[in-house]
């Protein structure tokens, strides 16, 4: 592809389905099957417009192939180019999987509900994050970096399935300098791994964390937040300070296509980022 | 002398012919007339020419897994009540393009559908379909995000509304508070009498279409006799379904053995969704030329009830029988208060009638509350 600049035609948001063109700029290996697609919007005044929560997320599509709902994973301080970790999982993500730094796709967004903002400086936060589940969290950590004197302790309780299912394990370094408190397991070691072996809500037992002023927020396979929702419950925090993001099947993320629906919840509206007291009656519920 | 525009909020009276100019100035608006007429053994909604595409004569019997056509010896217009399908196949039609997407520059340009969008006119709307109507409304237009399509196609519709005299085995529009007779949201309403058609004045557009009538305010006699054409279709309404305790049952309520004994009938064939003209899910397909510089991106009806409606990778997250039918059930008549902030349900009753095996929504409330965990 050549790189002349193309225009839209038509104006957005009166049609929310209409994706806008954004190039990509970069793409970083991160693990086995994933990687981190850095772009930015073609038009400069969509790019100097655009703005995103961490925990929001973005349609990306790709004509022909189809749409695929992907959590920003990049700094919301810096706006104008979004990184997006995608697993290649189906048709859509594998096709995006084969596009080349100076490709274009079509982005609309952001979408949805994100992470809260603290209300009370020196506020403790605990992030727990499974395997992809740290990308809509990746947000969180960088902004506790820029402001990291607003917060009491941060907690980072990350795992994956083996060390090279692992993320962002270049800027682990860096998070641990930030004053990030980060513990890392794997469900399977290789030869070489040294850290701690064992599921991600184990991690709690090798922390203390105060339950007063606290907030926990995770994000991996329901399961393993099942079990974290259960660990923070008996060390007596809150419901109401406990958040998750879900995922859900996604057509349209805007509340039309009736696919993301969890019992009253539509997971691209009051979604993807939740508060479990909120939810309670229903998650963690057989095929619901 | 050509006679004055009847107020809006005014009953009058014109005889059954006059119906035809109605017909003829709603086209000479622009509008396209779309209306009941009988095809394949069944009222179906299609654009009309005239009175004479109407079903007059016929009366449809409806049950659960049910639907005949019958002639009567009445020569009514409007006899029928809701057939398989409902306006929704206008408003939020099944299949219906997103835009269109071209390759240049090493770009792409995205076209969006151009042009103006049709000018229905809806002829024999039942009270229940003009609820569902704004139930879609608060779906498709009433968020923060509104369907562009839909809000152009809603924006020029025309509603002729018709009041029920006759009701099937399947109505429940009284429990749901939908009807039989309708309320508002309409441009003109009538109510069909053996002699004349009483219409009820219910907007500036619809007193326009009056135009070239000769019309007399309704008698006394007239809107008593127009009463009593609702009241009997009120009679005639059997099925119940008690609204006080929900959406409160279905939700203390998920885990009850009845979802398993549904789901052993249960056919999970989405006909239920698809004639019910409320659902609204869809889902999207793309389409490639095959040079691949062009694609196309069109919406297409979807149903929960569909295996691959909930699939994520690693699965579905619905993949029973029993788990799909519990989504539809307690969307439509519990979550969608959550939603919208009204039922999802407005009892028009063709989810019964249209289901192969005879489920019954009412029914299956029912043994529910039958053996609630309260």
């Amino acid at each position: 592809m050549t790189t002349a600049s193309p225009t839209l035609e038509v104006p957005y948001p009166a049609d929310p389905m209409l994706p806008r063109l954004a190039t990509i700029r970069g793409i970083k290996p991160e693990a086995y099957g994933i990687s981190t697609f850095s772009m930015a919007f073609v038009d400069p005044d969509e790019r100097a417009r655009y703005r995103f929560q961490p925990g929001q997320f973005n349609m990306l599509y790709l004509p022909g192939v189809g749409e695929v709902a992907i959590s920003v994973s990049s700094d919301p301080g810096e706006p104008e180019t979004l990184g997006h970790t995608v697993r290649y999982a189906g048709n859509v993500t594998r096709a995006i999987g084969r596009l080349k730094p100076g490709d274009v796709l079509g982005v609309r967004g952001p979408y949805g509900s994100h992470w809260p903002a603290i209300s009370r400086p020196g506020t403790n936060v605990v992030i727990v994050a499974g395997g992809i589940g740290l990308a809509p969290l990746r947000p969180v950590i960088l902004s506790v970096l820029r402001h990291r004197d607003d917060y009491g302790r941060v907690l980072l309780l990350y795992g994956a399935r083996t060390p090279a299912d692992l993320l962002y394990t270049g800027e682990f370094d860096k998070w641990r300098e930030g004053n990030i408190d980060l513990h890392v397991t794997v469900d399977l070691a290789d030869e070489n791994w040294r850290g701690q072996v064992g599921v991600v809500p184990q991690l709690f037992y090798r922390v203390r964390m105060d339950h007063k002023n606290t907030i926990v927020m995770t994000c991996g396979p329901e399961i393993m937040m099942r079990f974290v929702i259960y660990e923070a419950l008996a060390r007596r925090i809150p419901k109401d300070r406990i958040y998750i993001s879900m995922e859900r099947n996604m057509k349209c993320a805007v509340g039309f296509c009736g696919h993301c629906q969890f019992g009253p919840t539509f997971i691209c509206k009051q979604g993807p980022v939740l508060n479990f007291a909120a939810i309670e009656p229903f998650f963690g519920r057989e095929d619901f | 002398m050509t006679p004055s525009l009847p107020r809006i909020a005014a009953s009058v009276a014109v005889p059954k012919a006059a119906l035809q100019q109605v017909f003829e100035n709603l086209r000479g608006e622009g509008f396209s007339l779309i209306g009941p007429t009988v095809r394949d053994g069944a009222v179906v909604l299609e654009e009309i020419d005239g009175m004479d595409d109407l079903p007059q004569g016929w009366v449809d019997e409806q049950n659960p897994g049910q639907y005949r056509l019958k002639k009567t010896r009445e020569s009514q217009y409007f006899g029928c009540s809701v057939g398989p399908q409902s306006w929704k196949r206008y408003l939020h039609p099944p299949r219906l393009g997103l835009f269109s997407v071209e390759k240049s520059n090493g770009g792409w340009v995205f076209h969006t559908p151009k042009g103006p969008p049709p000018h229905y006119a809806f002829i024999g709307v039942h009270a229940c379909d003009l609820a569902a109507i704004a139930v879609q409304d608060r779906v498709l237009i009433g968020s923060e995000f509104r369907d562009p399509q839909y809000a152009a196609r809603r924006e020029h519709v025309f509603i002729l509304a018709a009041n029920c005299g006759h009701a099937t085995s399947s109505c429940f529009c009284t429990s749901m508070k939908t009807g039989p007779k309708v309320t508002g949201g309409f441009d003109l309403a009538l109510t069909e009498l053996p002699d004349i058609f009483l219409v009820e004045i219910g907007s500036e557009a619809g007193s326009e279409m009056m135009r070239g009538i000769q019309w007399e305010a309704a008698t006394a006699f007239d809107l008593s006799r127009a009463g009593r054409v609702t009241q009997r279709a009120e009679k005639l309404i059997s099925r119940q379904l008690q609204t006080d305790d929900l959406p409160e049952l279905l939700y203390e309520n998920l885990e009850h053995a009845h979802w398993d004994e549904v789901a052993s009938r249960c056919l999970s064939c989405a006909n239920c969704t698809m004639v019910c003209p409320t659902c609204f899910c869809t889902t999207v397909e793309d389409s490639t030329n095959l040079q691949g510089t062009a694609s196309d991106r069109i919406s297409v009806a979807d149903s929960c009830f569909n295996r691959d409606f909930s699939h994520v990778h690693g699965g579905n997250i619905r993949p029973s029988i029993k788990s799909r039918y519990r989504q539809w059930l307690t969307h439509k008549l519990a979550s969608w208060h959550d939603q919208f902030g009204s039922s999802g349900c407005v009892g028009c009753g063709r989810c019964i009638t249209w289901c192969p095996v005879g489920i019954e929504i009412t029914e299956e409330v029912n043994s529910i509350r039958a053996k609630a965990v309260r």
